[in-house]
């Protein structure tokens, strides 16, 4: 998801805020205990409009107060790594004083009152869970600790100010104390309170404390039921044969040999996203599936359909980027740069290729359709939407779709398809076995050959430096395909035709360059893209970063110092990032041993400043990193543990960039890598042997750190290899050093 | 279709299933012991390994038909095993998972590994943990819990 969302999610939030009434309501449960739910209302309009009709709300809990102590909190989104599952009960633990010990959190279904407050749908994306959440979690616990005391109060006729609660008990005057499970009955009859008082920082017992995950034992002990572990009484699964390249069809199928195989319950066409249409096989069992799907003859028709062809695109991409684009960033004088001397001046063509996501668990969905109601199991990042798709198809109301949020294995952004093509292609199969529930299995191939990648790009950018060594001018074209045109998010991130994604963190740069701009070419090819963890920051902070570490060379100036004296008094927290990365790796870095070079390199991404120096040799003809210290500002750190173990290996994701078989290539529309033998993900000898994590201490708002590690690993290896071997590196991936 | 018998975990289990089926795919869908992950099929990520006599092995691309009585141990059975309690305990003091997928694969390999090598050298580790892919990249966390666990273990 692209910072661009975020901001204009930001503003929208405004809007949703005063257009909805948003309340609590709580209940009793049949079984004993409390729930409190978020209630929307109807927006403001309508009721302006005098049709208040309120609107039936499933009885969704956000906390469950059990007979035996246990606490049940919902997370309003997806988990697949990143920790939400953790801290965000951490946050309601904290202000509602439960015993952390007791608590259980469970990934909340598709529901409205499970929406982001900010995006207005329920999904994880922008690096915004813990950002966007933490108020309405806060408020959450306080108000249900606020009615857990009135109860305890109310029991023992006492003030409500003279009781205290800590670890799941509400403490009265005179030793007197009670369980918040006793008191769950009698606190759900009492009103919810308008306002509560959250607690000062100084009294948080969780949130700034490294807690470990709450999902720990059940992913080492193989208990732990991802969407693809899913086993239901009569369950098919389902493989499609999807055609090579995207949006062809079929000619003519042979499927004799497919359907003689014992266990295949059937075979039949469904139509693809991109207009084309794929062969689906239902068998009893995956393997069953695989051998059936191997056996199909199918005579695909290539020839209605553009073969996209990487080395045509690039090709093409650099004749687009030696002219203007739609301008997404234009500061001072354009003209400056050519009034600076040719011997002055850097003209630096960047290369990026196609990356797939390949999260570790393959893409699945399990749909079954029963006619007037369909029930779905998918770890998605796009609830809502997968939910409205998946109605869509069927020919329901999205509210006839029971939607479970299953657990993740990875995700990256691949999980958070516009589209919801996944989603729709479950619902297709499942539609044509009524009542039987059918797991759509993509296997690794269908994966790395599956597009959704992000965007090939070029990066063409003239530099004009001043007599102090600093840039005085720089003009930036970028080349690449838009995220969000034709998708419903392109109003939100497409201006003044630039789409911002493309261009995060190189239009929006914290350097103070006065003479800058930076515009956009968007070609359309036929290749889906998607948003690839860090978005553009992936490819922006490679470009920018590594130019700066070459005028810093240049100007014979210390790269951190450089870069310090650039950035502008207003970059604070990446300022207080490089700060903290200058001080904590001081030590290493003025003993290297013979044959290492440090890189360094730091980026704003989703609001948190990051900023790491890493320690490189080359080893094997590759780059060895034996180090990395990296430092970060998310404003107030919720869990460090979790923000720790997302730095470190958020780096080890943003090495993947490097890898030598780091790209997804086309050849005549085929792509040319199909598993990991081709297409390598990076393994522990390709990261780094050890990542120092220092949070830079706040009480600022909390932003994101899912995304923001991976953009400053690359360009810092990078600017380290060019120390060691004086060469520059401008085209990903890193195949020779 | 033929009827194999197997032990996995130290029970004794009979299936019917094709000569060809990879052992992860009876593991899974046969006997319903889905903690063994399927990641690429092709032996190049690691997810689905299991001990297979003692040794790490790639149920991916092992037919069943193959195993014949050499006992298998999976990641729903290692903590019966002393180091391999030791390897789960260490992961979770540790805090390494993230999305977890990848970490039965991950924790099969590194029992394998302090079982030859209680000591391992950073070498060591690269060697043994080689295969494993995580693509959140807990890589230093792995290697920190793969210490840990030796240090346990002494």
């Amino acid at each position: 998801m692209t910072t661009t969302m975020t901001k204009a999610a930001a503003t929208s939030a405004k809007d949703l805020l005063l257009s909805r009434r948003s309340f609590l309501r709580v209940s009793a449960t049949a079984a004993g205990g409390m729930i409190i739910s978020l209630y929307l209302d109807l927006p403001l309009a309508a009721q302006e409009a005098g049709q208040p009709k309120p609107k039936v709300y499933p009885p969704d809990a956000f906390v469950h107060i059990k007979p035996d102590g246990k606490i049940v909190i919902q997370v309003n989104r997806l988990e697949f790594g990143q920790g939400v599952q953790t801290s965000l009960p951490m946050i309601l633990a904290d202000e509602m004083d439960a015993d952390w010990s007791q608590v259980v959190a469970e990934l909340a279904p598709a529901a409205d009152v499970y929406k982001d407050p900010l995006f207005g749908i329920q999904m994880v994306g922008g690096s915004g869970s813990i950002a966007h959440s933490f108020q309405q979690y806060r408020e959450l616990g306080a108000r249900t600790r606020a009615m857990l005391i009135a109860a305890a109060a109310d029991q023992w006729k006492v003030p409500a100010n003279q009781c205290r609660t800590e670890a799941s008990v509400v403490h009265g005057p005179g030793g007197r104390s009670v369980k918040y499970a006793d008191l769950a009955n009698a606190a759900a009859q009492l009103p919810v309170p308008e306002t509560v008082q959250l607690k000062n920082a100084s009294d948080f017992r969780l949130i700034g404390k490294k807690v470990r995950r709450l999902d720990s034992r059940p992913k080492c002990d193989g208990s732990l039921k991802f969407g693809l572990d899913l086993d239901l009484p009569g369950m098919k699964v389902a493989l499609v044969a999807r055609p090579p390249i995207f949006g062809a069809s079929p000619k003519s199928v042979d499927d004799k040999a497919a359907r003689s195989i014992p266990g295949v319950a059937d075979i039949f066409e469904i139509p693809t996203i991109s207009k084309g249409s794929a062969m689906a096989v239902v068998a009893d069992k995956f393997w069953t599936a695989k051998q059936a799907r191997d056996r199909l003859r199918i005579d695909w028709d290539l020839s209605k359909v553009e073969h996209a062809d990487s080395v045509d695109l690039f090709r093409k991409y650099k004749q687009l980027a030696s002219t203007k684009g739609n301008v997404a960033m234009a500061r001072g004088d354009d003209k400056e740069l050519d009034r600076i001397a040719p011997t002055s001046r850097i003209v630096a063509e960047y290369e990026f290729p196609y990356l797939a996501h390949s999260p570790m668990e393959p893409l699945n969905t399990t749909v079954r359709f029963d006619g007037d109601r369909a029930e779905v199991w998918a770890g998605s990042q796009f609830q809502t939407v997968d939910q409205m798709a998946i109605a869509e198809v069927l020919g329901l109301k999205p509210d006839q779709i029971t939607f479970h949020t299953e657990m993740a294995g990875g995700g990256f952004g691949r999980r958070a398809t516009p589209d919801s093509h996944v989603q729709r292609e479950a619902a297709a199969i499942a539609k044509r076995l009524k009542g039987t529930p059918v797991k759509l299995v993509w296997t690794r191939e269908d994966d790395v050959q599956g597009g959704y990648y992000r965007p090939m790009h070029v990066h063409r950018v003239e530099i004009g430096i001043g007599a102090d060594g600093m840039p005085a001018a720089w003009r930036h074209v970028v080349v690449g395909q838009s995220l969000t045109a034709g998708t419903v998010f392109a109003s939100m991130t497409i201006k003044n035709g630039v789409d911002e994604s493309a261009v995060e963190g190189t239009s929006d740069t914290h350097y103070d360059i006065p003479n800058f701009h930076v515009s956009a070419h968007h070609p359309v090819v036929n290749v889906p893209v998607l948003w690839w963890r860090s978005v553009g920051h992936t490819h922006n902070a490679f470009v920018m970063e590594t130019l700066i570490d070459e005028l810093a060379t240049r100007a014979k100036m210390d790269p951190i110092a450089y870069r310090g004296k650039l950035l502008k008094p207003d970059a604070k927290k990446l300022r207080g990032a490089l700060d903290l990365m200058e001080e904590k790796s001081a030590v290493w870095r003025s003993k290297l041993p013979k044959g290492h070079a440090v890189g360094v390199a730091c980026h704003e991404a989703f609001g948190t400043g990051v900023a790491c120096a890493v320690d490189v040799s080359i080893e094997n003809h590759r780059p060895r990193m034996h180090r990395v210290t990296v430092a970060a500002d998310p404003g107030v750190a919720v869990n460090p543990l979790t923000i720790e173990s997302q730095f470190q290996a958020g780096v080890a994701f943003g090495v993947s960039q490097l890898m030598a078989k780091g790209a997804i290539t086309l050849k005549d529309g085929h792509v040319e890598q199909s598993n990991f033998d081709a297409y390598t993900p990076p393994y522990i000898a390709d990261a780094p042997v050890a990542v120092d994590v220092h949070i830079v201490p706040s009480t600022e708002k909390s932003t994101g750190c899912g995304e923001p590690p991976v953009p400053v690993i690359s360009p810092a290896v990078v600017n380290a290899l060019s120390k060691l071997t004086g060469k520059r590196y401008r085209t990903l991936p890193l195949v020779t050093v | 279709m033929e009827t194999y018998k197997l032990t996995v975990n130290g029970q004794p289990k009979e299936v019917t299933a094709d000569p060809g089926t990879p052992l992860l795919w009876v593991l899974r869908e046969d006997l319903k012991m889905t903690g063994t992950k399927y990641g690429c099929g092709i032996a190049a990520c690691g997810a689905c390994t299991v001990h297979v006599a003692g040794i790490a092995t790639r149920s991916c691309v092992v037919p069943v038909s193959l195993i014949g009585d050499r006992p298998v141990v999976t990641i729903e059975g290692i903590g019966q095993d002393p180091v391999g309690r030791a390897v789960q305990d260490a992961w979770v003091a540790e805090d390494v998972v993230q999305c977890g997928y990848c970490q039965s694969g991950q924790i099969m390999s590194a029992v394998a590994l302090l079982k030859k090598t209680p000591k391992p050298t950073v070498t060591n580790i690269e060697q043994s943990m080689g295969g494993n892919v995580c693509r959140c990249g807990t890589y230093v966390r792995i290697r920190e819990a793969i210490q840990t666990a030796s240090q346990q273990l002494k």
